[in-house]
């Protein structure tokens, strides 16, 4: 009986609870049918549908078309006319939950574990879901996130969760979906920002320097495949036992590198182990696109809103360097990893690809299902297809536009979650404070 | 004449100095001796000028007595034949640390996170700083030093002024010869010139930690110095100060090594009424007007770039165009001063090896450096500069006998150096050459039977010669002058040697030696005939393309400086930032470097027209809040720093300048860093890429100040702080702290001027100055208090932006501009009724903690409460994206259009207080403008042409043609080094050319917090340049 329509100002959403984080709640679960009527889909797969209604049940995505009829009855329904329909947006590679502030305060930093052979360190057990920036993220329709530890050479397993959640065993998504290493740089260091090097690294120095850590991590990988062969472990190796599913490629191995040379290496670890390997960074990759491509190695953007990496480079290098991947059919997607505004701009990294060659929904496949293929989640989330996940971001207008990009609803597995966050919060108490509206 | 000429008597002479100091006692038979030397028979070049032939000169105690054509030879003289080779003054290095003690380098290196140093480590009655070392006597360190002599000697040197290189002031140089004998007799000048330089050296103390820094430590010092004078009862003996007037008269060198750096210095000169002698870098022909304009002499050293390995061309691409560029035409830095009639010398000084300098010289004269101005350069110029041309710098009765035998004309690539003569003492440095042995001589062997076998001898130097008798025999020969040794085999297939030895002999050799078969034999070695002369091998040197000099040197730079033309853009949506508001359909002309006209329809014939249709034209975007185009950021030692400048230390070579043209951005407030409360003061600059950093100067806007507050200022991210202070509250106190003394210096100088103008007879008003101690530091503080500068607050959380505001209202004056204020909204309402404008990030937060409350809707709550509000950048990046951060407000609060455009356009124009010139669309302002492809506040727009003052500063299309033109001549020089390696030439490690991004220093990794060490940095860069 109860047909239940939202308000789509955005506005009088979050003055529900207009004093503090605490109370945003993360939203029940909701088992039954769910409509998201008349709206502009964009599937995420490249497809744009018009006057498009999607019909949830059970947290999944049941049928899409122009002509669904809605039932009388207990069901949710949001008019989405004239609005944008978007796949929950996923943020690829991040330390969110893991470190609340980006700089000055060591108790809130769980990203970076001692050692240099960590495959044992899995994020998600410190993924900390009470963090103020997740809810920031939802606000612009971020729903899902790889959290991933950080090191200098193998760093942990990454997971990934979806943001709405009470504890990390709740926001789980996908667990320990990959192995983080980051490579060495082939690049001499000069004086480093404290201590003054007194002899620069020459460059041949800086090449072995990381050809043998690059060599220490062949042979951790080589003997942690014939461990794998072990019928029966005589002595238990958590390290080893960390990485079986590199082997099995029911894990991705992400290698964080951005120069050539490091993806060159990088190319080797799938020739030799025949690993699914991932690039983190790729800053440099445009240069070698073919080739990641020829070898099926995907490419984990970092953000476009970057400065060119050298005098002479193209002004605008990195904000056409996904255009460039795209143009060589590399699988990639695209990050916002900015400590200044926390993951946010996602969307925006994408319109910027926009800008520089790529179509808009090519950049919004960069920012879901590129992003659910190489996180391998592309079976449950990343586009708006029947059987999957409801995983759905409602904007006001373009989502990767900033003008336009007002998000007014947000579906996390089907669940209308709550959009407010601690700057809305504090918008509505203050706008209070002084009469404002 | 190739033949073996007479050899000379003085073969074994020690340096015994020609006469006996008197004070000294002599533990022998005393030796007093003339040094009487006649040289005769020689081409006598007596300056750069004057080259006399068959000519003559006498030397006698050190000193030439005569030198001329038609000189009688006294018969009391030794008489050195000369016929052949010529006599030229030596040379004269300027720029030396010959003899000095080397600095000690404190072992600790630069810590940021370490305590900091904030008083002197020097002890002793001297002033506050260590780097002030105005009382080093160069004369009173010096030590002769035989090995470096002899180094220097052996590339034709005879005379160095040498000082101590360390510090910013670095007391005085002594001009010393490179004599092997007392140092009493050595020093031909002994207080000759005073030095000073931009880098700090071995002083360990914090302050100066910036370029600015040490420019602001000068310029108080030359203050003090001249109040010092009237002996301060305060003060007692400060033995620096007393040093720095005493050395006021000599020649003032000063050491900037770069272009802009010279350019620097010699403004610091300018306001103190000094011209100083500058050593330059080598890259100043990039901008040889500018340099020309300083009207200093310089010191150019010729140390070369090296040619990088850029085989690999992943390295390759990391060597910046800049970079390549520099290398192909550092040669020709000599020869632009030449050509723009600007004095200079040459040195060895940051030479890797000084056996290269000759080579380097002989180098900038193909360059097209002629061989007179080479020599003067060499000689006269610096004699000169130091006032001692009466003594040394050329061949002249009455001079130092200090001159170079040599083969040939000087600079001519055969020509070696025979002898080095100084104050009348012989060094050979080649002397196993002198005689000229390039020849055909019978070579008589003769058996103790008497049978003789004669063989030809072809010599062809001092280290090859060959025997012949029939065939020619795999010969050995080595001749040092004196002794020659020769080897060969009886015939060609023999294994066995006949070895000779010998002794020079009128015109050829006689010696003894062993036969074949290991008899002795004695031998002798006649002229036969000069050898035959080689044809001339084809001139190599064809003409290479070399690069260009653009405006900047780097990249994306112009061929020539742009001048504004007429342009007339049609049919635009044009957003004015004005009450006009949007205009749809609209024309604006631009003439003459401003906003001519608005409207429909309009024509100009004279105009270039650029069609509109479609696209938008706005204001430029101005950016309160950025750090490019800088070389220094943070003045951060202590916590009042007001002294500093950033004005003092723009780069206009800063690619972020090009970059952000890029995104429409068109002036920039450069600010000082957040490293302390009271920062530097700060540099508005439009961004005029090519000009020069007074050209990126905006003209006649008000000066303003950085404050900073919060975490920075109290060093929260090191661990070690002793800086005060270390808590909000002792913030406020800094505050209040300079403002007082502000106030009570204000009060001093009143009452100074008052007493002096009332007490006197002569109505001539004295200057405060002679009593009250001028403080550039307090002087800024002063204008603040009387309006005559203004704030812009670097602040965060409610509670320091509160009290700031209140400390300011104490003193009678307002805060102008707000800038970060990320809990404005917290305290929009006080800062209202203060009168301050606020400065914003539209969605930064949680990069530390005092950030924890930042909301991406403080911009918007601002603005509701009537707030002038300004989106920021504070990010090189982030500038090229100004348009849209400030439509990120109409997502967070609802801001309209053109209200978020506004936040970019008129509104910082207004908190700047360049309203009436820049920031909208109105006839008579600047044509300040951007044609964008699309609404500028989508993240669709691109900037396709960025005008300033009517020139067209970014254009797309142009960029893109720029951009195949870079690629085109990295290629044409990387190819050539890639040549130069093949062809077997020396190459060094590709070396990264760096980029330096400077920041704010705010949000920072962890444990990564400021930009000072990075400035050190930077110094050292340019010292290396």
């Amino acid at each position: 009986m109860k047909k239940l329509t939202y308000s789509i100002l955005f506005m009088f959403l979050f003055a529900i609870a207009a004093t503090a984080q605490d109370d945003v709640y993360p939203t029940p679960e909701y088992k039954g049918l769910l409509f998201i009527t008349n709206g502009i889909v964009h599937t995420g797969n490249g497809q744009v549908l018009e006057h498009t209604t999607i019909q949830v049940n059970n947290g999944r995505i049941e049928k899409i078309g122009t002509n669904i009829p809605v039932p009388q009855g207990d069901v949710k329904v949001y008019d989405a006319k004239g609005k944008h329909v978007y796949p929950g947006l996923i943020l690829p590679d991040c330390d969110l939950g893991l470190r609340e502030i980006a700089s000055g305060v060591r108790g809130s930093n769980d990203y970076r574990e001692l050692g240099e052979l960590n495959p044992n360190i899995r994020s998600i057990v410190s993924y900390n879901t009470d963090s103020k920036i997740i809810n920031t993220l939802k606000a612009n329709g971020i729903l899902l996130a790889n959290v991933s530890p950080q090191g200098s050479l193998i760093a942990g397993s990454s997971s990934v969760v979806q943001l709405d959640a009470w504890n990390w065993e709740d926001a789980a998504y996908k667990i320990d979906n990959g192995i983080h290493i980051t490579f060495p740089s082939f690049l001499p260091q000069r004086g480093g920002r404290f201590f003054m090097v007194a002899q620069s690294q020459t460059p041949d120095d800086a090449e072995k320097q990381a050809l043998q850590k690059i060599e220490k991590l062949k042979s951790f990988f080589a003997e942690a495949k014939s461990y794998q062969q072990e019928a029966e472990h005589a002595q238990t190796n958590l390290k080893f036992a960390a990485v079986k599913g590199l082997f099995d490629k029911s894990q991705k191995l992400f290698i964080h590198a951005n120069q050539v040379k490091q993806m060159l290496a990088a190319i080797d670890f799938v020739k030799e182990f025949g690993f699914s390997v991932v690039i983190v960074g790729g800053s440099e990759s445009w240069q070698i696109a073919p080739l990641l491509k020829q070898h099926s190695v995907a490419v984990i953007l970092g953000t476009q809103h970057e400065l060119p990496a050298t005098e002479d480079e193209d002004v605008d290098q990195p904000y056409k360097t996904p255009a460039a991947l795209q143009k060589a059919g590399v699988l990639f997607a695209l990050n916002d990893n900015m400590d200044n505004t926390r993951f946010r701009n996602l969307s925006f990294n994408a319109g910027t690809a926009a800008a520089y060659g790529l179509t808009k929904e090519e950049a919004l496949s960069a920012i879901t299902l590129n992003a659910a293929k190489i996180l391998g989640i592309d079976d449950k989330t990343g586009s708006l297809e029947v059987g999957k996940d409801a995983n759905i971001v409602v904007s006001e207008g373009d989502i990767l536009d900033m003008k336009s990009s007002i998000v007014t609803h947000a579906f996390i597995q089907g669940r209308l979650v709550s959009l407010a966050n601690k700057q809305t919060q504090l918008y509505e108490r203050y706008m209070g404070k002084y009469g404002l509206k | 004449m190739k033949r073996i000429l007479s050899f000379l008597a003085i073969l074994f002479m020690l340096h015994e100095q020609i006469s006996a100091q008197q004070t000294f006692p002599v533990n022998a038979v005393a030796d007093e001796r003339l040094g009487y030397y006649a040289f005769t028979n020689a081409t006598v070049v007596k300056d750069a000028k004057t080259t006399l032939q068959n000519a003559v000169v006498i030397i006698k105690k050190g000193k030439i007595i005569a030198a001329g054509s038609n000189i009688p030879v006294p018969k009391e003289a030794v008489i050195i034949d000369c016929k052949g080779k010529y006599i030229v003054p030596s040379f004269i290095d300027i720029y030396s640390d010959y003899g000095m003690p080397a600095p000690q380098r404190s072992a600790a290196p630069f810590n940021y996170s370490a305590p900091a140093q904030l008083t002197s480590n020097t002890k002793g009655a001297y002033g506050w700083n260590e780097a002030i070392k105005a009382d080093v006597n160069g004369a009173s360190v010096f030590a002769a030093d035989a090995t470096k002599a002899k180094s220097l000697r052996d590339i034709g040197f005879g005379t160095v002024l040498t000082h101590q290189k360390d510090g910013i002031a670095r007391g005085t140089g002594t001009v010393v010869s490179l004599a092997d004998i007392k140092e009493n007799l050595t020093i031909i000048k002994e207080k000759a010139s005073a030095h000073y330089s931009f880098n700090k050296g071995t002083s360990t103390q914090s302050y100066p930690g910036s370029l600015m820094g040490a420019i602001a430590l000068l310029r108080q010092t030359y203050l003090d110095a001249q109040w010092y004078k009237s002996n301060p009862a305060t003060e007692g003996v400060n033995l620096s100060l007393k040093a720095w007037s005493d050395i006021q008269n000599l020649p003032q060198i000063f050491e900037a090594n770069d272009k802009w750096q010279d350019i620097r210095a010699d403004r610091i000169g300018d306001e103190f009424g000094i011209q100083y002698i500058i050593k330059g870098g080598g890259n100043e022909y990039q901008r040889i007007q500018e340099i020309a304009k300083t009207k200093a002499a310089y010191i150019l050293p010729l140390n070369y770039p090296e040619a990088m390995d850029v085989e690999d061309p992943d390295d390759a691409k990391r060597v910046s165009l800049n970079d390549l560029k520099h290398w192909e035409l550092a040669v020709t830095n000599p020869a632009s001063f030449e050509k723009a009639g600007i004095d200079f010398c040459l040195t060895p000084a940051d030479l890797k090896d000084t056996k290269s300098f000759l080579t380097n010289v002989r180098k900038a004269i193909e360059a097209g450096l002629s061989k007179t101005k080479a020599l003067e350069a060499l000689t006269k110029t610096p004699a000169t500069l130091l006032g001692i041309y009466d003594k040394v710098g050329s061949i002249e009765a009455g001079k130092t006998a200090s001159f170079l035998i040599i083969s040939g004309a000087l600079f001519d690539e055969k020509t070696t150096i025979y002898q080095n003569w100084v104050q009348g003492e012989r060094y050979d440095v080649n002397n196993e050459n002198w005689n000229d042995i390039n020849a055909v001589y019978n070579l008589s062997v003769q058996d103790t039977d008497n049978t003789a076998k004669t063989y030809a001898l072809s010599v062809k130097n001092s280290k090859s010669a060959t025997v012949i008798d029939g065939d020619t025999l795999a010969t050995k020969f080595s001749f040092n002058g004196k002794m020659v040794n020769i080897s060969f085999p009886p015939d060609k297939k023999s294994k066995s040697t006949i070895r000779l030895t010998g002794t020079v002999s009128n015109d050829g050799w006689i010696g003894n030696g062993s036969n074949a078969n290991g008899t002795q034999v004695l031998w002798n070695a006649t002229f036969a005939k000069t050898a035959e002369s080689k044809p001339d091998t084809a001139k190599k040197n064809t003409v290479k393309p070399l690069a260009k000099i653009t405006y900047p040197f780097g990249s994306y730079g112009w061929d020539s400086l742009p001048s504004a033309h007429t342009i007339l853009i049609k049919n635009a949506t044009v957003w004015t930032s004005d009450e006009a508001g949007k205009l749809e359909n609209t024309d604006v002309l631009l003439k003459a470097g401003k906003i001519a006209q608005v409207g429909k329809n309009l024509s100009d014939a004279s105009a270039t027209i650029i069609d509109g249709t479609g696209k938008h034209l706005t204001a430029s975007i101005i950016d309160e809040h950025s750090h490019i185009a800088t070389a220094s950021i943070n003045e951060g030692a202590q916590s009042v720093t007001s002294e500093v400048r950033i004005g003092d230390n723009l780069n206009p070579d800063d690619i972020n300048i090009y970059r952000q043209l890029s995104g429409g951005v068109t002036t920039s407030h450069i600010l000082h860093g957040s490293a302390n409360t009271i920062g530097g003061q700060t540099q508005l600059i439009k961004l005029r890429w090519g000009a020069d950093d007074e050209g990126l100067k905006f003209k006649g806007a008000d000066p303003f100040i950085k404050f900073a507050l919060g975490e920075n200022v109290k060093r929260t991210t090191s661990p070690a702080n002793n800086r005060f202070p270390d808590t909000r509250m002792g913030v406020e106190q800094v505050l209040m702290d300079a403002f007082q003394r502000a106030k009570d210096y204000e009060n001093a100088i009143a009452k100074a001027a008052a007493i002096k103008s009332t007490s006197k007879k002569s109505m001539a008003s004295v200057s405060p100055w002679n009593t009250v101690r001028r403080d550039l530091e307090l002087d800024a503080l002063v204008e603040i208090m009387n309006k005559k500068r203004f704030i812009t607050c670097h602040s965060y959380v409610q509670t320091e932006i509160t009290y700031t505001m209140r400390v300011a209202e104490k003193f009678g004056f307002r805060i102008n501009t707000f800038t970060h204020i990320l809990e404005g909204y917290k305290v929009a309402d006080k800062m209202k009724a203060h009168g301050a404008n606020v400065s914003t990030f539209s969605d930064w937060w949680a990069y530390k903690i005092e950030v924890a409350d930042a909301i991406a809707y403080n911009a918007a709550i601002m603005q509701k409460m009537g707030l002038n509000v300004c989106i920021n950048s504070d990010d090189a990046e982030m500038a090229r994206r100004l348009n849209q951060e400030a439509a990120k407000t109409v997502k967070y609060g609802g801001v309209s259009e053109i209200e978020a455009l506004n936040m970019v356009t008129i509104n910082p124009a207004k908190a700047l207080h360049i309203n009436d010139k820049t920031g909208s669309i109105k006839v008579g302002k600047d044509a300040d403008v951007v044609l964008w492809s699309d609404n500028p506040l989508s993240i669709y727009a691109k900037a396709e042409k960025t005008i300033i003052d009517g020139i067209i500063y970014f254009d797309r299309e142009k960029d893109l043609v720029m951009r195949s033109n870079i690629s085109a001549e990295r290629n044409r020089i990387i190819q050539k080094l890639v040549s130069e390696k093949k062809a077997g030439g020396p190459v060094v490690p590709f070396k990264p050319s760096v980029q330096i991004v400077l920041g704010c220093g705010e949000h920072q990794q962890d444990g990564d917090s400021n930009h000072d060490d990075e400035t050190g940095g930077q110094l050292e860069e340019n010292a290396t340049n």
